[in-house]
């Protein structure tokens, strides 16, 4: 099997200071990949290295495009990244208003992807996007109105929506739960599982948060100064962690 | 005249704004930087129509500057005035007789001819501004051709009107490249801007010049659902009775009286010289 | 079906001093298709250990642990992943699911993930509920509101949808009355009929006698309790 992702020493410099080094790993079709660590681990850099919003300083991230098989896309032209970027990638951003546009409608918002590849029919667009509020649990009466009177869950879901109806085979997902309510974060967590099943998506999800990987993601990498301390299983990882690094970052989960 | 040097500018300025307008046509609907000069007169009055047109203008032209269509407003008066002062070019109100027409939201009724040149006057020239406020950002959607944007304007106009309720500076994609703002034109006059002139639009604010050369593909932006339509108002003129012309209404009353009348002051002029009568003036001879 | 090959297991605690605390060593076993193998030992001899040393959620330090022709101990995260969802399933004593996912959709996962037809994979689900006297009318609900008994009775649905070539039972019968322990030991015997491979913890001396075909005993391999 071809891997769909396949990293290989990225690395990322800000001056002196290391971003993230050595990085190297294999993301197989409808796996999901968690990346944990503190904040200023390089996660969120190694992430954006990978998604062709930084540059990285060395390294490939070859994806497996649908047309010419694996391709560099660090080396590959940016009209052509940024058509994978509308395409067969998606990104989540922490903060939804990152991620959306305010002052468009939830109905544009999700449609705009679909207009970006070139869909012109105003009601083929408007059922794919109301049929997407349904499935991130959002009420059709809501497709006209801005994201700026959503609550925070709800802007967080609009923009799986948006990110997810051109059908994607990789998404990126930084800290998609960050700055929700536990009880918010529940309901997205099940509904992103149940997106990335039914669909079949790969995703990477970079998160400081042990419980989200533990439902979401197969498999687990640990992140500390800019290097991969520990990466395996999930369950394995948390469970039996290897690393000392990765057994106090275990630790110190609070027990509920 | 000799304290100005023709029309207003200088030759060095001139020959940098021609150097856009040129740019312009060879890359049609591409917006090109220019270094936009101060004139005697506010933003928003035109300065970069002025510019385009001192920079078109020679000593043989004839000269019209319409605004909304009326050769007779402030502003319109105010620029003839400016180039009769510091060019000495001769200026008519009659579209025939022109060969440089500055223009403010509108083009003229009569269809234009290959030797004629219209300058248009431009407040925002970036059709993406509205959703994407960054400069750098809209650059790259341009040059990338990534104008799914552009569409989300015409989405979220029929979300919330039923239909796509830009009435004017409707967008245009010329030459099947480059998504453009018409300048604040009725999108009744989209289907003229393919036409035999030459067509030069300036934004002196923003300090942008493009243009739209004779026989260019421009295409309105729409849905397969929801097809453009150069609307006007449903009625003929009330002075000229023409029932092509893009009309303004005119409230005549606090009793609820209005009338509609052409726009474009010189094409009812001339139909009614033409002998044409619309219902008012039927009803004053009746 | 199963084999360990001298395998042991050490915790090194990094964040108290760098303690290693051995836990394992020298384990060899072996289970062939169609044989259920109990594990015994006093309560902190390893069984656990093991069973999780076996399905990879704790990394043997050396050693070959052989399930089919994969060596979990050296597998690639998707090889195990790929295990877990075709050969190796898990029965543990609790149930640890989703929020809000309907009971039923939680016992016919297993089947879905190996893609099975979806009516197929709800019909099966729904049978082994009904064998298991989980009510119907619960089945539209998720279980985390259930009672203890109820859940794992739901846990062993879902480990028995699917017919895994091996599988890990940690106390299947525990907390049950006795139809339903009944129910339990059928379904165990109906898999090794068809050939599974299983390794059990049974505290249920009864159940355990009757399902198993050999014992054992883990304190041969917890080091300084070796014989």
């Amino acid at each position: 099997m071809t891997p769909l992702l396949q990293v290989k020493g990225i690395e990322k410099r800000y001056g002196a200071r290391i971003g993230c080094a050595d990085v190297s790993f294999d993301l197989f079709p409808g796996e999901v990949m968690g990346i944990v660590g503190e904040s200023g681990s390089g996660k969120s850099t190694l992430l954006n290295c990978m998604a062709g919003h930084l540059e990285p300083d060395a390294g490939q991230v070859i994806f497996d495009t649908r047309a010419d098989g694996p391709v560099d896309t660090v080396t590959m032209s940016e009209p052509v990244r940024r058509m994978l970027g509308r395409t067969d990638w998606a990104f989540v951003h922490q903060h939804a208003r990152d991620g959306l546009r305010m002052s468009v409608s939830a109905g544009g918002n999700i449609g705009e992807r679909l207009m970006a590849v070139g869909d012109r029919h105003y009601g083929d667009i408007r059922d794919r996007a109301i049929d997407w509020l349904g499935r991130v649990e959002i009420e059709e009466s809501r497709v006209d109105d801005r994201p700026s009177a959503f609550s925070g869950g709800m802007q967080q879901r609009l923009q799986i929506a948006r990110n997810l109806v051109t059908g994607p085979r990789l998404v990126f997902m930084d800290e998609p739960t960050g700055g929700l309510d536990v009880s918010v974060q529940a309901r997205l967590l099940d509904l992103l599982r149940g997106l990335v099943r039914e669909m079949g998506l790969s995703a990477i999800i970079v998160t400081h948060d042990l419980a989200v990987v533990r439902l979401l993601a197969d498999r687990l990498m640990v992140m500390k100064s800019g290097h991969v301390v520990e990466a395996g299983l999930t369950d394995q990882v948390l469970d039996d962690p290897q690393h000392a690094y990765t057994q106090l970052l275990v630790s110190s989960v609070l027990q509920v | 005249m000799n304290e100005y040097n023709f029309a207003y500018l200088d030759e060095q300025t001139k020959r940098m704004i021609r150097r856009a307008i040129l740019k312009g046509l060879a890359v049609p609907g591409y917006q090109v930087p220019f270094a936009s000069r101060e004139m005697p007169m506010p933003y928003g009055w035109g300065t970069g129509g002025v510019q385009v047109s001192a920079a078109t203008l020679t000593p043989e032209d004839t000269f019209k500057v319409i605004d909304q269509g009326a050769d007779d407003t402030t502003n319109a008066v105010s620029i003839r005035k400016f180039f009769e002062n510091t060019a000495g070019v001769e200026t008519t109100e009659e579209t025939e007789k022109a060969t440089v027409i500055q223009t403010r939201h509108r083009i003229p009724e009569a269809k234009l001819r290959e030797d004629q040149i219209i300058v248009y006057q431009v407040p925002i020239p970036e059709p993406l501004r509205f959703l994407e406020p960054r400069e750098t950002e809209t650059r790259k959607m341009h040059s990338l051709e990534e104008y799914g944007l552009m569409h989300v304007k015409l989405y979220e106009d029929i979300s919330q009107h039923g239909a796509i309720s830009t009435a004017y500076a409707y967008p245009v994609k010329v030459l099947d490249r480059y998504v453009m703002d018409p300048s604040p034109i009725p999108k009744f006059d989209n289907p003229k801007l393919e036409m035999d002139a030459i067509q030069l639009f300036g934004a002196g604010r923003e300090q942008r010049i493009y243009a739209v050369p004779p026989h260019t593909k421009v295409v309105s932006l729409d849905f397969e659902d929801y097809p453009f339509e150069a609307t006007k108002a449903d009625h003929p003129c009330d002075l000229c009775g023409a029932e092509d012309s893009y009309l303004d209404e005119v409230i005549m009353d606090d009793a609820g009286n209005r009338m509609f009348v052409c726009s474009d002051t010189d094409y009812c002029r001339s139909r009614r010289e033409a002998g044409h009568v619309g219902r008012l003036v039927e009803e004053n001879t009746a | 079906m199963i084999e360990l090959i001298n395998v042991s297991k050490s915790f090194t605690l990094h964040n108290q001093g760098s303690a290693v605390i051995p836990v394992m060593q020298g384990a060899s076993l072996k289970v062939a298709e169609g044989e259920c193998v109990a594990l015994t030992g006093a309560s902190g001899a390893g069984k656990s250990t093991l069973m999780r040393v076996i399905y990879g959620n704790y990394l043997a330090a050396s050693g070959r642990v052989l399930v089919g022709d994969l060596d979990v101990a050296r597998a690639e995260p998707r090889e195990i992943l790929a295990l877990r969802r075709e050969t190796l399933g898990y029965v543990s004593q609790f149930l640890r699911v989703v929020p809000r996912v309907p009971t039923l959709e939680v016992v016919a996962e297993p089947l879905l993930a190996v893609g099975c037809d979806k009516q197929a994979a709800l019909d099966k689900a729904a049978g082994l509920l009904g064998r298991l006297n989980i009510p119907e009318r619960l089945w539209s609900l998720s279980p985390t509101t259930f009672s203890g008994g109820e859940q794992q009775r739901v846990n062993i649905a879902r480990g028995f949808a699917h017919d895994y070539p091996a599988m890990l039972l940690d106390e299947p019968t525990a907390s049950l009355d006795a139809q339903n322990r009944e129910t339990v030991l059928s379904l165990i015997e109906e898999a090794k009929a068809r050939g599974a491979a299983i390794v059990g913890i049974f505290h249920d001396i009864e159940a355990r006698s009757r399902v198993c075909d050999r014992e054992i005993n883990v304190s041969e391999f917890t080091p300084g309790m070796a014989a």
